[in-house]
């Protein structure tokens, strides 16, 4: 298991450096400078701007000037948020996305597998059907169209919920958000849930337990549960990339002061710092969930330690 | 099963027409504004059949112009990604051994990237322009071709007539060419229809940021996003696109599906 583990790790690290490499030279091969469109400088001035950003230096030296930074922590200056730093804009965003993101999941993983279950449980009948056609809406309808239309029908047709995040507090701000993250992932955890299970369920070890007289629910929590859930562990890497995917049109579409807003901004403004830092924050954080993932999968199926 | 095929694809197939000459029949253009018109309700009054946006332009045409990108990226998209994952699956199932190893584990590290945000970074980068955002769509969605096409190629290699081909002296590049890929197409246009609607999402999700196509020409997302700010008064300019782009995207989804099960039986959920 260590053995593994270590490896997984050290598999981790060429990935993570090709993502910073890929994203670092997309934006120094731009065409124009950052300084472009403002006001026409004098040479010397610009001269200077340059030397402070270290944007006079060689290419590769920059980039190992940057990942020099991006060791200790530090992702540069913003270009448009005057005197802010990168790292402390995403310091400042990160927890609002990361508590909506967490929530959206763990929402996702319970209504997802429970819906899919039930739906395996009861193939072929009315039951699944309706929970398989609200999965197929689910997976099909994107996030900024549920986000709209849920805020017309929950907040200014019948008022139950606050449309925005700002000027209220409480709990009822969080609950449009996260419904809205989840509910693809809910669809989409459910058609793999109810597949794999159908598949586990006709396996001979259920049939055996069956013969043992073992009820349904012990069957499936006991026995059933845990070989269903490989399909959607491993579905985990891609669910979280689509959280953070849909959490910047969530957070932009509630008002939410998270990092995905801080994007989306920064990539309106050409905030190239700014931009190129929340990528790379967000690419190493996909990298890490999903080397979890990955060790996790390790844990439940030992099989896979030794391919 | 083939009546979900037939439904979705008679949707599709209509959308596309009315799209096509819609906006040509329509008295109205997608620019023009009429500023006794502002926010009109939909409705058969001056032929304003989904109303007018808050600036008086006709949204039926505007729609109908969305729907128009959404189809094409739609198609320019899928073929970059089935130009270039037929090429990199093939190539690693044919040759196989360490070189298989190296590209999938490639495939394998791309998948857990978050292609979208590249994406942007590279919008951000670049101008905006419309071709770009085809490629970078395509460019995305070819991970899930090349898996596929990589599977199927691996059993294909087996078979005899490659053995025959290869045994008449015919080179790795031709018999790609001519054997192995000829062979791929049903599963491959199984896997083009359930690309589509990736495809589509992306762009859609771009232009709702405001990061895709641009003022004046519009999509379905940039439609959606503009409705949004409308939605308390003139709730038509949210709901017409959003459930429009909703029903295209389950026709694709539908239609990928249904051909799966027809064709494709082990590969389905």
């Amino acid at each position: 298991m260590l053995r593994y583990t270590l490896l997984r790790i050290l598999g981790a690290i060429p990935t993570l450096l090709l993502v910073i490499a890929l994203a670092f030279l997309m934006v120094h091969a731009a065409p124009g400078g950052p300084f472009d469109d403002e006001r026409a400088w004098s040479p010397e001035i610009e001269a200077n701007f340059k030397a402070k950003y270290n944007l006079d230096a060689p290419l590769p030296q920059q980039f190992v000037h940057y990942i020099g930074g991006l060791l200790r922590g530090d992702f540069g200056p913003s270009l448009r948020y005057v005197d802010r730093s990168v790292s402390e804009l995403i310091g400042n965003a990160f927890p609002y996305s990361l508590q909506l993101g967490a929530l959206a999941m763990a929402l996702a993983l319970v209504v997802g597998v429970g819906a899919g279950t039930l739906a395996a449980l009861r193939q072929d009948t009315l039951l699944d059907r309706t929970v398989m056609g609200f999965a197929m809406t689910g997976i099909s309808i994107p996030v900024f169209v549920i986000a709209p239309v849920l805020i017309l029908l929950f907040a200014v047709k019948l008022g139950w919920l606050p449309a925005g995040w700002s000027g209220t507090a409480g709990a009822g701000r969080y609950v449009l958000p996260v419904i809205t993250l989840a509910l693809p992932q809910i669809a989409y955890i459910a058609r793999l849930t109810r597949a794999s299970m159908i598949d586990v369920l006709g396996r001979d070890f259920i049939r055996t337990a069956r013969a043992q007289g073992l009820g349904t629910a012990t069957i499936v929590r006991v026995h059933a549960l845990k070989p269903a859930m490989l399909p959607v562990l491993s579905y985990m890497g891609p669910a979280i990339a689509a959280i953070l995917t849909g959490s910047v049109v969530v957070e932009e579409v509630f008002g939410i002061p998270g990092l995905g807003q801080f994007f989306v901004r920064g990539a309106l403004n050409r905030d190239y710092t700014l931009v190129l830092g929340i990528v790379i924050f967000y690419a190493a954080l996909i990298v890490a969930l999903n080397l979890v993932v990955d060790i996790l999968y390790g844990v439940i199926d030992p099989r896979v330690r030794y391919r | 099963m083939t009546r979900t095929i037939k439904v979705s694809a008679t949707f599709l197939l209509t959308i596309a027409l009315v799209a096509v000459a819609g906006p040509w029949l329509s008295p109205h253009d997608y620019v023009a504004t009429n500023f006794d018109r502002l926010l009109a309700a939909p409705g058969l009054g001056d032929m304003h059949l989904f109303g007018t946006d808050d600036l008086g332009r006709d949204l039926f045409v505007r729609t109908m112009l969305g729907v128009r990108v959404t189809l094409i990226v739609a198609i320019v998209a899928s073929l970059v990604s089935l130009v270039i994952g037929v090429a990199y699956g093939a190539v690693a199932g044919f040759v196989g051994g360490r070189v298989d190893a190296v590209m999938m584990r490639f495939v394998d590290t791309l998948y857990a990237l978050p292609f979208i945000f590249f994406v942007i970074l590279l919008m951000v980068a670049f101008e905006r322009n419309f071709l770009l955002i085809f490629v970078a769509i395509g460019a995305i969605n070819w991970l899930d071709m090349a898996r596929i096409v990589r599977g199927q190629t691996l059993s294909l290699r087996e078979r005899e007539f490659v053995e025959a081909a290869k045994l008449a002296g015919v080179g790795t590049p031709r018999i790609i060419l001519r054997h192995i890929a000829p062979n791929l197409i049903g599963i491959v246009v199984v896997y083009v229809t359930l690309t589509i609607p990736q495809a589509i999402l992306v762009e859609s999700f771009l232009s709702f940021l405001g990061l895709g196509v641009q003022e004046p020409q519009t999509s379905l997302g940039a439609l959606v996003n503009s409705g949004l700010g409308q939605m308390e008064g003139a709730s038509w300019m949210l709901l017409i696109p959003a459930a429009l782009l909703a029903a295209i995207l389950m026709a694709f989804n539908f239609l990928g599906d249904g051909l799966r099960d027809l064709f494709d039986a082990r590969q389905g959920p």
